[in-house]
């Protein structure tokens, strides 16, 4: 057993600053159990969010070292004795209290992701799909809504434009949705006009810190940018459609 | 001095469903769909719940991997699985309308694993006769909460997140209110309401180790319990057979048994494979004996039994701690889960992904090579607050209940992937009987002032204290105490937890909490201290009043299954003076024809028409 020091963020929307405790850390522990040690022992009114501690259900996001992480899956044994240890709320989101954020704005998102809408099943009242076809989907539905995505994303972390991006998340909500088999629905100009697919630049940021390694840039944003492209920017697919526009207003490509 | 009711915040609803975990959501889309204005209360952010823990599926007899499946057999294995200690109709309802609503949250976008022609995959289980696990990986429960939740919030469901509902309130009788507080300003909030459905999940937090998160405290089935309520089956909690032991800091998260029906092997310290020597009677007939002819059922022969190791999670559970006592342990105190030398690591890493991640990150173990440590953990409670099986109502008129926090549908123990087929069941009937209910209300329902101010004073109370009890350290205790309320139970040891508990109760009245009201984990820790205790109060009482040994429930000094037990269940509900009664209640005889399919030949049902 050894001591470790932490500083940790305590105080409101108002005000706080960092506060060291020095607590002892057994094998195997977590930074969770850590911050449980200290909240049972010296801070019982430390607010923290956690459910699950198995990194599957995305509460105890926060920032340890400055790096987004979950609190359940950051093992003690990344750091060493003489460490200082610092853990801060996502900085991307309004504090409420301690390691807590407001992050209600994501579920605001959320709800502006028009639903899956599903064609036809077959004449059995089934649906079919193939197991190749539902793998890039699934990859997506992994997702725990941890946030670390939109906390390190740089639109929304550094330029605090929540108000054109919806960030990481609700791009491979989107894109979960818009690569469904048996979804029918047409997102694509809110992909570009309400979502902001145009403002993400790319830097894999959103990538590296996913817990549940999803190749979110690679396999989610790229390909909305290039269905957006095809729609809006491709010259033989806009002129085909200024053609076929003069006699239908709604095509779907 | 009285609280002036229109200084608390008010919301007015049609229903109220406490809980936003599978069974709450369900309940809740079923609701709104029905016309009701519906309000919906979690205590941790949408979507967090523990429903994102399970792992292996949701049983449902869709027949899409053994065609000889159908709802008849399922009902079957589930009265089998729960020692017939099941409510005959819950169990039939579950059967009957699983597969619908499976196949309905496919509508609502889930993305199932396929079969090679393109429907949903079923997965092996414990219990089940056939394959009947639709399931997604090891992230069933995940992919079915965020279903549910994305297509709910786009229902007209008014979500109220991270906000504790304390106690139910009620006018002549009738549901017509809850009371609560929001967790991040700490103030008090009121929800006048026509009906309540509760939809808050078990208690697991009593115990030491558990799969569950700190939400399960047993808040819905101690607030239902003090609005009158009866609870059922409070003594059979399960002990899911496989939890992580090593080490310490992640003792008791779960190991899917997903892992054992992807043919994963439990070996004792001398590599034996030991469930062979533990198969009860009444499973021989239909269990491996051999690991020949268990191999052969992996390989797909249809003629071959299933292997030992996906029986019943009591048998299992049990099998496991016998082992240990004979000395042929773990090298922590438990036994080895062996898939690296039975898959290939891309199919494990495909199948089991979660299970990789979950050694490698938190136990630096690689499961495509080298062998897990398990051992029992607490995981689910199969009593609960009793329900009509048909409409969900309580004994209290507008008070509903489905999902984990009820009792009666598992019997004496829970079939693994039942629980989320019956999240689903129950939930969907839960909204339908609460709009039942709500439409033949005609008089407007009033909330008594004295009820709120009794509620407020009780809440602050830690607050507002000098110093006292450390709400952290009293949550210790109790575990402590359950110690002796675990997987194996004596006279003995349940009279001194019962003891215990009695001598407990008055420090919870000086429980103090530093701080604020304001998101204060303190508090909030303080006031689950009354539901837990009152829960552990309930298992303790019937699990000492049960005299033998049936499924989940297992005595010392009273082995085996006593025929005269399985008419019994025990029910729970709490004096006019505040004391708890428990007393034995005799089943009723069951309808004919569900006698009929349970006790019969599977040569009978598997001709049966398939639904």
């Amino acid at each position: 057993m050894s001591k470790y020091t932490f500083q940790i963020w305590r105080g409101n929307s108002s005000s706080g600053e960092f506060v060291e405790y020095k607590t002892e850390v057994d094998d195997g522990m977590v930074v969770l159990d850590v911050l449980h040690r200290i909240q049972a022992q010296q801070a019982g009114d430390m607010a923290l969010r956690w459910n699950c501690k198995a990194g599957k259900c995305g509460s105890c996001g926060m920032e340890v070292n400055g790096k987004p992480q979950l609190a359940c899956m950051t093992r003690m044994n990344t750091y060493l004795e003489q460490d200082v240890i610092t853990v801060q709320p996502l900085k991307t989101f309004p504090v409420i209290k301690d390691l807590v954020c407001d992050v209600s704005w994501n579920y605001d998102q959320n709800l502006n992701i028009k639903p899956f809408k599903p064609g036809l099943s077959d004449s059995d009242g089934r649906y079919r799909m193939s197991q190749e076809d539902v793998d890039r989907v699934q990859e997506f539905r992994k997702c725990i809504e941890c946030y670390l995505c939109q906390d390190v994303c740089h639109v929304l972390r550094d330029h605090n434009r929540k108000d054109v991006f919806v960030g990481p998340r609700f791009m491979i909500r989107a894109a979960g949705l818009d690569m469904h088999p048996l979804d029918v629905e047409d997102r694509i100009p809110d992909i570009r006009d309400e979502f902001g697919s145009g403002y993400c630049n790319i830097t894999r940021c959103c990538t590296d810190v996913c817990p549940e390694n999803i190749t979110i840039t690679d396999n989610a944003i790229i390909p909305l940018k290039e269905r957006v492209a095809d729609r809006y920017y491709d010259p033989i697919i806009w002129l085909s459609n200024k053609v076929s526009g003069l006699f239908q207003n709604d095509s779907k490509i | 001095m009285n609280v002036d009711i229109s200084e608390i915040q008010t919301f007015d609803h049609d229903v109220v469903v406490i809980g936003a975990g599978g069974a709450g959501l369900r309940a809740a889309i079923e609701c709104s769909d029905q016309g009701l204005n519906t309000g919906m209360i979690c205590k941790s952010l949408l979507g967090k719940a523990h429903t994102v823990m399970a792992e292996g599926g949701a049983a449902a007899s869709l027949g899409h991997t053994d065609e000889r499946d159908n709802w008849k057999v399922h009902f079957r294995d589930t009265m089998r699985g729960g020692k017939f200690l099941n409510q005959w109709r819950m169990a039939e309802l579950h059967a009957q309308h699983a597969a619908d609503r499976v196949r309905e949250l496919e509508e609502w976008g889930a993305v199932f694993d396929r079969t090679s022609d393109g429907y949903i995959n079923q997965r092996p289980f414990g219990g089940h006769r056939y394959p009947r696990l639709a399931h997604t990986g090891d992230r069933t429960g995940l992919e079915i909460i965020r279903t549910l939740q994305d297509y709910g919030i786009h229902q007209g469901i008014h979500v109220h997140q991270e906000c504790t509902a304390l106690k139910l309130l009620k006018d002549s009788g009738k549901i017509s209110g809850v009371f609560g507080y929001w967790r991040d300003t700490g103030r008090f909030v009121l929800f006048r309401t026509k009906a309540v459905i509760m939809a808050t999940g078990g208690a697991g937090k009593i115990w030491r180790v558990t799969s569950n998160s700190w939400e399960y405290t047993g808040d819905g089935i101690e607030m239902a319990y003090s609005a009158g309520a009866e609870l059922i089956d409070m003594e059979f909690a399960q002990f899911h057979p496989t939890g992580m032991i090593w080490p310490l800091s992640v003792r008791g998260i779960l190991v899917t048994e997903g892992v054992r029906g992807e043919g994963g092997v439990l070996l004792n310290s001398e590599n034996e494979r030991f469930m062979f020597n533990y198969t009860p009677d009444r499973f021989k007939e239909e269990t491996a004996d051999s690991p020949e002819e268990a191999q052969r059922w992996l390989d797909g022969d249809a003629s071959a039994r299933r292997p030992p190791e996906l029986l019943t999670r009591d048998v299992v559970a049990k099998s496991i701690m016998k082992e240990v006592e004979a000395g042929r342990g773990s090298a922590h105190g438990g036994a080895y889960l062996d898939i690296a030398s039975r898959r290939d690591g891309e199919y494990i890493k495909r199948k089991l992904p979660s299970m990789y991640h979950q050694f490698k990150e938190l136990a630096e173990v690689d499961i495509t090579k080298e062998r897990m440590e398990v051992g029992p953990t607490l995981h689910y409670m199969m009593g609960g607050i009793a329900v009509d099986g048909d409409t969900q109502m309580t004994a209290v008129p507008g008070l509903f209940a489905c999902g984990e926090c009820t009792g009666g549908m598992h019997g004496a123990n829970r079939l693994g992937g039942n629980s989320l087929s019956d999240l689903l069941v129950f939930g969907w009937l839960a909204g339908k009987g609460a709009k039942d209910y709500v439409s033949q209300l005609f008089r407007p329902l009033q909330i008594d002032p004295d009820h709120i101010e009794e509620a407020r004073r009780e809440a602050v109370g830690p607050l507002n204290q000098e110093g006292g009890e450390n709400p952290y350290l009293l949550h210790e205790e109790l575990q402590n105490i359950m110690n002796d309320v675990n997987i194996v139970r004596t006279a003995d040891g349940l009279k001194r937890a019962i003891e215990s508990l009695e001598e407990l109760k008055p420090k919870l009245a000086n429980i103090y909490a530093a701080g604020s009201s304001q998101y204060n984990p303190g508090w909030n820790q303080a006031l689950s201290m009354r539901p837990m205790v009152m829960v552990a109060e309930a298992v303790a009482r019937a699990a000492l009043i049960r005299e033998e040994s049936r499924g989940a429930h297992t005595r010392l000094d009273f082995e085996g299954e006593r025929e005269e037990w399985g008419n019994i269940n025990i029910m729970i509900c709490q004096n006019t003076d505040g004391s708890m009664d428990a007393r034995k209640v005799g089943r009723n005889s069951p309808p004919d024809h569900l006698a009929k399919i349970a006790y019969s030949n599977l040569e009978d049902l598997e001709g049966g028409v398939h639904v």
